[in-house]
C-alpha cells in the first residue's frame, strides 16, 4: 500500500471538514462501543479474562522462535508448506510463485491486513492473474480502484450506502439499488460465481496455533470459510507475531476478540484449518501454504514498543479513540489506523516516514483501557515521541521548547517564579471576559476557539496556601 | 524461490527473533524455553471461564437463538424430515424470495436413511453442486456457551453442504452439547486421531455489517441456520 503517513496533517484537516465522513464516523461510535460494553458483561470476570489474553500473547512473544519452530514442525507434518517472508515484497513473490506452480488463473481472497502492507492484489493483477476480494468491505474498496481501508474491522465503514449504491451501479452495470440488503444481495451474486470458479484462495490468519500447526480464521460473512473450502490451493498469510501456543489459548482469546471488535459473543464463522484435504474428502485445499511474514516485526520485538505485537486486531482502540473518531482512518495514511496504527506504522515503515502519528493522540488512555490484550498504547506512543526527540525528528522550535521546559522544570524556584508570571500574563491577555482569543505561539489552538484564561493563582501557590492553612483540603 | 528445504529467509528471520529476545538481559536458555513450551502445551490449561448455571441444552438453544439460528428440540431422530418440512412451510419470505422455500436439497450420508420422501422432501445424500437450496448436515458436537455448531471435515461430512445452499439445517445430538470451546477441542482430541483438515465453528447464518454497520443475513453463505436438537 502507498504510504501517505507524512501527509497526516493535511489529510486529517480535510477529513474533519468532510461532512459525509463525519456522519459515517458518528455511527461507528454509537454501535461498536455500546455493543462491546454489553457483551463483555457475559464474561463473569472480564479483567481476569483480559489478563489471561494478555499473558497468552506475551507468552508467545517471549519465546517467539520456539513457538514458530513448533508451528512449522506441526504444520509441515500435516502436509502444509511453511514459507517465510522477510519483506512485504517477499510475500508477493511467494504468492506469485505458488500461483505459477499450480497453474492458477483466478484467486479469491478473504481479508488479510498483511497483504495490504505489500499491495498484494495489485501485484497479482500486474502478473496477469485475477484476484477478487470477498469480504464485502474489501470488495467495495477493490472495485473502487483499490481505495485504502479506513478501519481494520470494517474497511469500508467510511462509505455511506448511497456511495455504495452509486459504485455498484457504475461498476456492475446494474440498476441502482437503494436498500442495504439489496446491495448485499447483489455483491453475494457477483461473488458466488468467483467462489465456484477460483483456483486458489488467499486468507489472512487471526492466529497460528503452534500446538497443531493450524490457522484460525474469524469472520461473520463466512467468506474465509468459503475461500478456504472450495479452491484447490490455500495460502494463509500473516505476521510471525500471530502465534498462539494451544487450542485452549484460542478459546480464551476468542472470548475477548469478537466482543472487543463488534460486541458479539462469538463471530459467526470461526475456522480452525490444519493441513491438506483428507482421504476421500470432497472439499478443502489439496495444497496448503503458510507465509510467515516478518516485515519489521522482529525489529519491533527487540524495541521499546514490543508490547504492540500482542495486538489481535480487534479495532477497539480506534473505536474508542476521540482522535480517530474525528479524523477517520484514512488520515493515518497506511494499513493500520488509530492508536495501534500510530505505533505500528512508524515501527514498520520508519519513524521518519510517519512523523505526526505518535503525536496524533491526546494520551487520554481510552485505548489502553479497552485493549483486550492490555497493550499500554499511550505509554508506547510516549516512547516513540521520546525517540523522535532523541533522533531530532521534531521541528527545531518544538525541541528547543521542550529543552527549555525540562531545564526549567528541574529548577523548582525558578519554575515557581516563571509560572507565577506566566499565569498573570495570561490573565491579563484574557482581559475582561477572561478568554484568550489569540494565543502567542499557539495561534493554531485559538484559531477555532477561545482559550479560557487562568483564574489567578498557580497550583503551587494554592498548594502552599492550603498547607499553611493547616493541611485542610 | 525455494519451496521448503533450506530457506535463507527462515534463518534470517529466526536469527533476528533470537537476537531480539536475547537483548533483554541474561543469556537465554533456549533448551529450557523449548522444554517449557512443550510442558505448557501438554498441560492444556484452561483460562478463566464464565459460569454456566442451569441446563446445558436449554442454554445452547437460548444462545443459538441469540445468534439468530432457529432451534427445534425433537425426541427421536425419525421426526427430523417432518420437522424440516414444517420449518420450510413456516418460513416467512418476501415474494421475490419464495424459491428459498424449496424442498430440494442434499444431506450428509449419515442422514440418508431418514424418510425424506415421506415428508415431501427431495433430499439426496451427496455433496452439493452449488445449486442446491437446502443443505442438511450433522454436527460433531455443539457449544452451549455461544450456541455454536462444531462441524468437522471428512469424507462423509462435506463442508460445502453447510455453506452453499440458501438454508442450512443442522442435526445435533443433545448428548453432545458441551459447555465451551475447550470441551469441544478436548472431544476432538479424544475421539479423533489429530485434528481434521477443518474444524468449522458455526454460530448462526452468514452476515455482514460492512455497509453502515447494518446487519444483513446471508452475506455469502446460508441466509438461515435451523438447528434440530435430537434426544435419541
Ligand atoms: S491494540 Fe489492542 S485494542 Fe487496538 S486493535 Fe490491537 S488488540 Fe485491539
Amino acid at each position: 500500500m502507498q504510504i501517505a503517513s507524512m501527509h497526516f496533517k493535511e489529510r486529517a484537516h480535510d477529513n474533519m471538514g468532510n461532512a459525509q465522513l463525519q456522519g459515517n464516523l458518528q455511527k461507528i461510535k454509537g454501535k461498536f462501543v455500546a455493543k462491546r460494553r454489553q457483551s463483555l458483561v457475559e464474561l463473569d470476570d472480564v479483567e481476569a479474562t483480559r489478563e489471561a489474553a494478555r499473558a497468552i500473547r506475551q507468552r508467545a512473544l517471549d519465546n517467539l522462535d520456539v513457538w514458530l519452530e513448533m508451528f512449522e514442525r506441526n504444520a509441515t507434518a500435516r502436509g502444509a508448506t511453511v514459507l517465510w517472508a522477510e519483506t512485504p515484497a517477499d510475500v508477493n513473490r511467494h504468492v506469485l510463485a505458488i500461483a505459477a506452480r499450480h497453474g492458477v488463473g483466478k484467486i479469491i481472497k478473504s481479508k488479510s491486513m498483511v497483504s495490504e502492507e505489500s499491495a498484494l492484489d495489485r501485484a497479482i493483477e500486474a502478473a496477469g492473474l485475477d484476484v477478487v476480494e470477498t469480504d464485502l468491505g474489501e470488495y467495495i474498496l477493490q472495485i473502487n480502484d483499490y481505495e485504502p481501508p479506513s478501519h481494520i474491522i470494517g474497511p469500508a465503514l467510511h462509505k455511506s450506502k448511497e456511495e455504495v449504491s452509486d459504485l455498484f451501479a457504475r461498476v456492475h452495470g446494474t440498476a441502482r439499488k437503494v436498500e442495504i440488503n439489496e446491495l448485499c444481495l447483489e455483491a453475494r451474486q457477483m461473488l458466488r460465481k468467483h467462489y465456484l470458479s477460483a483456483d486458489m484462495g488467499i486468507s489472512g490468519g487471526n492466529f497460528f496455533v503452534a500446538e497443531t500447526g493450524s490457522v484460525v480464521l474469524v469472520t461473520n460473512e463466512g467468506n474465509a470459510t468459503l475461500t478456504t473450502t472450495l479452491p484447490d490451493v490455500h495460502v494463509a498469510i500473516s505476521g510471525i507475531e500471530k502465534i498462539v501456543p494451544t487450542l485452549e489459548d484460542v478459546a480464551t482469546l476468542m472470548r475477548m476478540l469478537p466482543r472487543s471488535a463488534t460486541g458479539q459473543s462469538i463471530s459467526n464463522y470461526v475456522d480452525l484449518l490444519t493441513g491438506i484435504r483428507g482421504e476421500g474428502e470432497f472439499h478443502g485445499a489439496r495444497h496448503m501454504y503458510f507465509i510467515l511474514v516478518d516485515a519489521g516485526r522482529s525489529a519491533v520485538l527487540g524495541s521499546e514498543v514490543s508490547e504492540a505485537l500482542r495486538c489481535i486486531r480487534c479495532g477497539a482502540c480506534m473505536n474508542h479513540c476521540p482522535v480517530y473518531q474525528s479524523i477517520g482512518g484514512h488520515s493515518y495514511g497506511w494499513v493500520y489506523p488509530g492508536p495501534i496504527g500510530s505505533i505500528l506504522t512508524p515501527s514498520y515503515i520508519g519513524l521518519e516516514n510517519a512523523l505526526d502519528l505518535p503525536q496524533a493522540s491526546t494520551l487520554c488512555n481510552q485505548c489502553g483501557v479497552v485493549c483486550p490484550v492490555k497493550i499500554p498504547l499511550p505509554d508506547l506512543l510516549r516512547k516513540l515521541r521520546e525517540q523522535q526527540f532523541a533522533r531530532r525528528l521534531r521541528p527545531w522550535s518544538e525541541r528547543a521548547g521542550l529543552r527549555l521546559w525540562s531545564w526549567l522544570a528541574a529548577r523548582p524556584r525558578l519554575f515557581g517564579a516563571s509560572t507565577r508570571i506566566g499565569v498573570r500574563m495570561l490573565r491579563w491577555l484574557g482581559g475582561r471576559d477572561s478568554l484568550i482569543h489569540r494565543l502567542p505561539l499557539g495561534r493554531g489552538w485559538t484559531d477555532g476557539r477561545d482559550m479560557p484564561a487562568p483564574a489567578g493563582r498557580t497550583f503551587r501557590e494554592l498548594y502552599a496556601a492550603r498547607r499553611a492553612d493547616g493541611g485542610q483540603r | 524461490m525455494s519451496f521448503g528445504g533450506d530457506d535463507p529467509a527462515r534463518a534470517k528471520i529466526l536469527g533476528r527473533v533470537r537476537d531480539a529476545l536475547s537483548k533483554s538481559g541474561a543469556a537465554r536458555d533456549e533448551a529450557g524455553a523449548r522444554a517449557a513450551a512443550e510442558a505448557y502445551v501438554a498441560a492444556h490449561a484452561y483460562g478463566p471461564r464464565p459460569r454456566m448455571p442451569g441446563d446445558r441444552v436449554a442454554r445452547f438453544m437460548q444462545r443459538a437463538t441469540d445468534m439468530e439460528s432457529t432451534v427445534a428440540h425433537l425426541a427421536d431422530r425419525r421426526e427430523i424430515p417432518a420437522s424440516v418440512a414444517r420449518y420450510l412451510d413456516a418460513l416467512e419470505l418476501a415474494p421475490a424470495l419464495a424459491a428459498q422455500r424449496s424442498r430440494q436439497g442434499v444431506c450428509w450420508p449419515e442422514l440418508a436413511d431418514l424418510d425424506w420422501a415421506g415428508a415431501g422432501l427431495a433430499i439426496e445424500p451427496r455433496p452439493t453442486t452449488g445449486d442446491d437450496k437446502l443443505g442438511i448436515t450433522g454436527a460433531f458436537c455443539a457449544i452451549a456457551e455461544t450456541g455454536t455448531l462444531v462441524v468437522l471435515s471428512g469424507a462423509s461430512t462435506p463442508t460445502a453442504t453447510m455453506l452453499l445452499p440458501d438454508t442450512h439445517v443442522a442435526v445435533v445430538s443433545a448428548a453432545r452439547i458441551v459447555a465451551g470451546m475447550e470441551e469441544a477441542f478436548a472431544l476432538v482430541r479424544d475421539e479423533r486421531d489429530g485434528l481434521p483438515r477443518a474444524v468449522n465453528l458455526v454460530s448462526g447464518p452468514s452476515r455482514t455489517g460492512d455497509i453502515e454497520q447494518t446487519i444483513v443475513l446471508g452475506a455469502h453463505g446460508p441466509y438461515r441456520v435451523h438447528i434440530l436438537v435430537v434426544d435419541h
